[in-house]
């Protein structure tokens, strides 16, 4: 043990010689950080990353990016002899004749997947959470554009291989491309060195996939760690937890252990995932002809929404001055995404300003407490799905044998009614839980023991509320709508900017106006008078109660923790 | 400042405070049963290095497994079906080799390390008044010193410098392929094409096509342009589909009697954004896109029935040569693919 500790002091001198890194190094080890299940989403995406990039790396060294056609002579049976892009047959070769490598490219499709779907589900948990508020709204930009990096990532990752499925997806890309007014064409010529499909995609792709775009994720998600190090995580309120302090617990030992530990826990169920369950098997689809492709063609999931927005879109084409302008790609492949993206990115802002808010946060919302965002949330999560749905429209279709017609016109009208609809049904609900919130601490927990008391009134039994209860629920912000703004100063002036100052004024009604407050000093005092009197005057019927029927449970008076057996 | 009102400026008194308030707020720390039993703790001792030593087993199997297993063996596992052995048997002992390791650290911190929680203060992210003053001051006092505020003429050539030598790095991406020209109108289809099946290259009489019937075809020459292209462009958009329905069927074409007996040919590359179609429903003459389920009528002009499509699929006029083999009467009259800016009309 003295050995460790004295190899340990040597390094670290000899390190603080040259670095003077004692101090950091003291304060590293021993910062806090607090605690959630919530918090590991955002670890499970960067330790898929880093699995990522290993069993990238692996594949690196056996596939080879070239579209020469040469015949496949490897041991996959049914394609002997068939001609094929180099891309493809190495591929092959990798899923067959390498020991090992089939479980590398399948842990790498899956890492990506995972990579992927841990960053939707962060970003999902950073927005209801409201942890993108000042002072991070710089790095809620950064996880946008590396979610971004990981979409464009995946998708040039999987037309790799050369089969029949990706190149589907890169024809449908190129068709995108074709599309956009002026430069389309020539766009498309540039990117594919000639017409579709050419000979140089894939070796230009290759170059995208494992040098450019992980290259830019790989500085994003530098940026984004250091962000959250230095300016320390977010918390959920809880008992002693403030905006101006941390409470958890210390990188080391405990996080080394647990985040460690958890890192070799993704990368293990991504690898038995990946020995147990088939992914992308390319050798069913065969090589890539422009000329062929299989019914019930499905990208990777995270391009669902894409595909689904290109089948729903109605088949919208103008032609002005002889010029081609195709709304049907358009809309779905260009509009709507770069709308999304751009709202993505800008939402703090947008907050920021309806709402007035210009102070630090970081203590956590609870969704519930900030209605308006979270029925935003869930109003383009809603909006996602419908896309999604869109995009498996074949497979639903045939799947419960339904007109394929008929679900994608219902989605084309349901893509309008339905994320109002789940934006008013959330703030119902999150409306909702306020007031509950606010009757338990008022009233406090129902019992559901109902009682008879002597002289024949029948009450509900309260139980008092826990005090970590009580001090999550008292975070709540106490938020106002800004001041309606009269439009004009005392002596009649037009108050300069009057029609903004209005519309921020009616915003930050939307976002706060409905909000149940908190209760008062008075009223929380004089509810736990009523609470205390009514345990008091409960007391004795309740202790009788137990004792006729000792299995009951629940009550106020049952207290598990004086109760000994 | 207002940046600097939410969270105070605290001296080391206060800030002791703080965490001591903080502290006692804290809900009281319940012991593990492994802090107070040593039996308990001895037994979590024992998981978290079986664990471990479990990891290190299963490294060995792997590399057992490595050399043992032929790469092309397949076993069936009940609920998997026939699966490659060397890929599930290496899978599932490097998952559990690495698996374990994290397990184990995870239950040892869990059962074992010192779980307090701690409590450490924020601190306002912003800088003081007078740090910020101060920068401000510094970065003016540093630029009147390079005159670049003072110096126009330098200022604004030097600005026009940095505007335009990214040029030469967008410039040099032009040879990454040729321009669009009149390339995407054309097809390998001429007057006397002659149409050839895909994939077996035979050519078709029409006795070949029964009513109700769909073959995927391509001109004569194109097995011979692509070897000499050495690419796939020109049956990207070559491919065609034939189909034959009864003549009375056909509600309308694209041109007069662009038929043979009621078969017709049709691009087979989608208007929408080009994938190749060949789902095709006897019955109605209808053609169905796999990627975004456009549909075509091929017996009414191949026009858009449903879908993103904006386009109708267009029609290549046939005949039969002297021979009497299918050839093309013409080529395409219209481009085939998807929509592009330069496309306008035709």
């Amino acid at each position: 043990m003295s050995a460790t500790v004295n190899t340990a002091g040597k390094t670290v001198r000899w390190v603080d010689d040259r670095l003077a890194s004692s101090n950091f190094l003291k304060r590293s080890m021993g910062k806090v950080f607090p605690e959630h299940w919530s918090f590991m989403l955002g670890e499970i995406a960067l330790y898929s990353f880093i699995v990522v990039l290993l069993s990238g790396v692996y594949l690196t060294l056996f596939f080879k990016p070239s579209m020469i056609e040469i015949a496949y002579n490897g041991s996959y049976v049914p394609l002997k002899g068939v001609e094929m892009s180099e891309a493809y047959a190495s591929t092959l070769d990798i899923s067959f004749d390498i020991r090992g490598g089939l479980l590398m490219r399948q842990v790498h499709h899956w890492s990506a997947l995972f990579f992927i779907a841990a960053i939707s589900v962060h970003l999902c948990r950073v927005f209801f959470t409201g942890a993108f508020r000042k002072p991070r709204e710089m790095n809620w930009v950064i996880g946008v554009g590396l979610l971004t990096l990981a979409l464009l990532a995946g998708f040039a990752g999987y037309s790799l291989p050369d089969d029949l499925l990706s190149g589907t997806g890169l024809r449908i890309a190129q068709g995108i491309m074709l599309s956009i007014p002026l430069v389309g064409t020539y766009l498309s010529f540039f990117v594919f060195g000639g017409e579709f499909p050419g000979t140089d995609f894939i070796s230009r792709l290759y170059a995208v996939h494992i040098l450019l775009v992980p290259g830019l994720i790989l500085a994003l998600l530098t940026a984004h760690l250091i962000m959250v190090w230095y300016q320390k995580h977010t918390q959920f309120p809880g008992p002693g937890r403030t905006n101006e302090n941390v409470v958890g617990y210390r990188l080391m030992p405990i996080y080394m252990a647990k985040a460690g530990g958890f890192f070799f826990v993704v990368f293990g169920v991504i690898t038995l995932i990946s020995g147990l369950v088939t992914i992308n098997p390319i050798w069913l689809y065969g090589p890539y002809t422009p000329d062929q492709v299989t019914a019930g063609s499905q990208p990777d999931w995270y391009i669902g929404w894409l595909e689904g927005a290109l089948r729903m879109m109605p088949n919208v084409e103008w032609v002005i001055f002889g010029y081609t302008i195709s709304w049907n790609i358009l809309v779905p492949a260009a509009i709507v995404p770069g709308i999304v993206f751009t709202v993505l990115g800008l939402y703090p802002w947008i907050e920021q300003w309806a709402t007035g808010d210009k102070s630090e946060h970081h203590l956590l919302d609870r969704p519930r407490n900030a209605p308006v965002r979270t029925s935003l949330g869930a109003m383009a999560l809603s909006f996602y799905i419908l896309l999604w749905i869109g995009g498996g429209n074949d497979l639903i279709a045939s799947f419960f044998d339904l007109s394929i017609n008929a679900i994608t016109w219902f989605l084309r009208i349901a893509i309008f009614v339905v994320p109002p609809l789940v934006f008013i049904a959330t703030k119902r609900i999150c409306l909702g839980l306020q007031r509950r919130d606010r009757d338990k601490l008022l009233h406090g927990m129902e019992t559901g023991n109902i009682l008879r008391l002597p002289h024949g009134e029948f009450i509900e039994i309260h139980a008092p509320i826990s005090d970590e209860e009580k001090a999550v629920l008292m975070s709540k912000p106490d938020r106002m709508p800004l001041p309606a703004s009269e439009g004009v100063d005392e002596n009649g002036v037009r108050a300069p900017r009057a029609r903004l100052n209005r519309l921020r004024a009616r915003l930050s009604n939307f976002y706060y106006a409905d909000n149940i407050p908190l209760p008062t000093r008075e009223e929380l005092e004089a509810a736990e008078a009523h609470l205390r009197h009514e345990v008091e005057e409960a007391a004795p019927v309740m202790e009788e109660d137990r004792r006729l029927v000792p299995a009951r449970d629940g009550a106020v008076l049952h207290d598990p923790l004086n109760d000994e057996h | 400042m207002s940046t600097h009102d939410n969270l105070p400026a605290t001296t080391a008194g206060d800030e002791a405070a703080a965490i001591e308030a903080a502290a006692a707020a804290l809900p009281a720390h319940k012991p593990r049963r492994t802090d107070v039993d040593p039996k308990a703790a001895r037994r979590a001792e024992r998981q978290v290095s079986l664990m471990f030593l479990g990891s290190a087993v299963m490294t060995v199997l792997f590399v057992v497994a490595f050399v043992a297993i032929p790469v092309d063996e397949s076993v069936y596992i009940w609920g998997f079906g026939t699966v490659n052995a060397s890929n599930i048997a290496l899978g599932v002992t490097f998952g559990l080799a690495i698996f374990l390791i994290g397990a184990g650290a995870i239950h040892w911190s869990k059962k074992l390390m010192n779980e307090k929680e701690e409590i450490q203060l924020r601190h306002s992210l912003a800088s003081t008044d007078e740090d910020r003053e101060a920068a401000v001051e510094a970065f003016d006092d540093y630029s009147a010193d390079s005159g670049f505020a003072q110096r126009p003429i330098i200022r604004r050539s030097l600005l026009t410098a940095m505007a335009l030598f990214p040029i030469p790095l967008i410039v040099m991406l032009r040879d990454l392929g040729p321009l669009p020209e009149e390339i995407l109108r054309e097809t390998l289809w001429k007057p006397g094409s002659r149409i050839i099946t895909d994939p077996t290259g035979r050519p078709v009489r029409p006795s070949d096509l029964a009513i109700g019937g769909l073959i995927s075809a391509m001109p004569a020459d194109l097995p011979l342009v692509q070897e000499e292209e050495g690419n796939l462009n020109a049956r990207a958009k070559a491919a065609i589909i034939l189909v034959r329905m009864e003549p009375q069927e056909i509600v309308s074409q694209q041109g007069d009697n662009w038929d043979y007996g009621g078969i017709l040919a049709f691009s087979k590359i989608c208007t929408h954004v080009g994938c190749p179609i060949a789902l095709y429903e006897q019955r109605t003459h209808h053609l169905l896109c796999p990627c975004h389920q456009s549909t075509f009528d091929l017996a009414d002009s191949g026009n858009v029935v449903f879908g993103p499509a904006a386009r109708r699929l267009p029609q290549l006029p046939i005949t039969i040569d002297p021979e009497g083999f299918l050839v093309a009467t013409d080529g395409f009259a219209e481009p085939v693919g998807p929509s592009f800016w330069e496309r306008g009309d035709a």
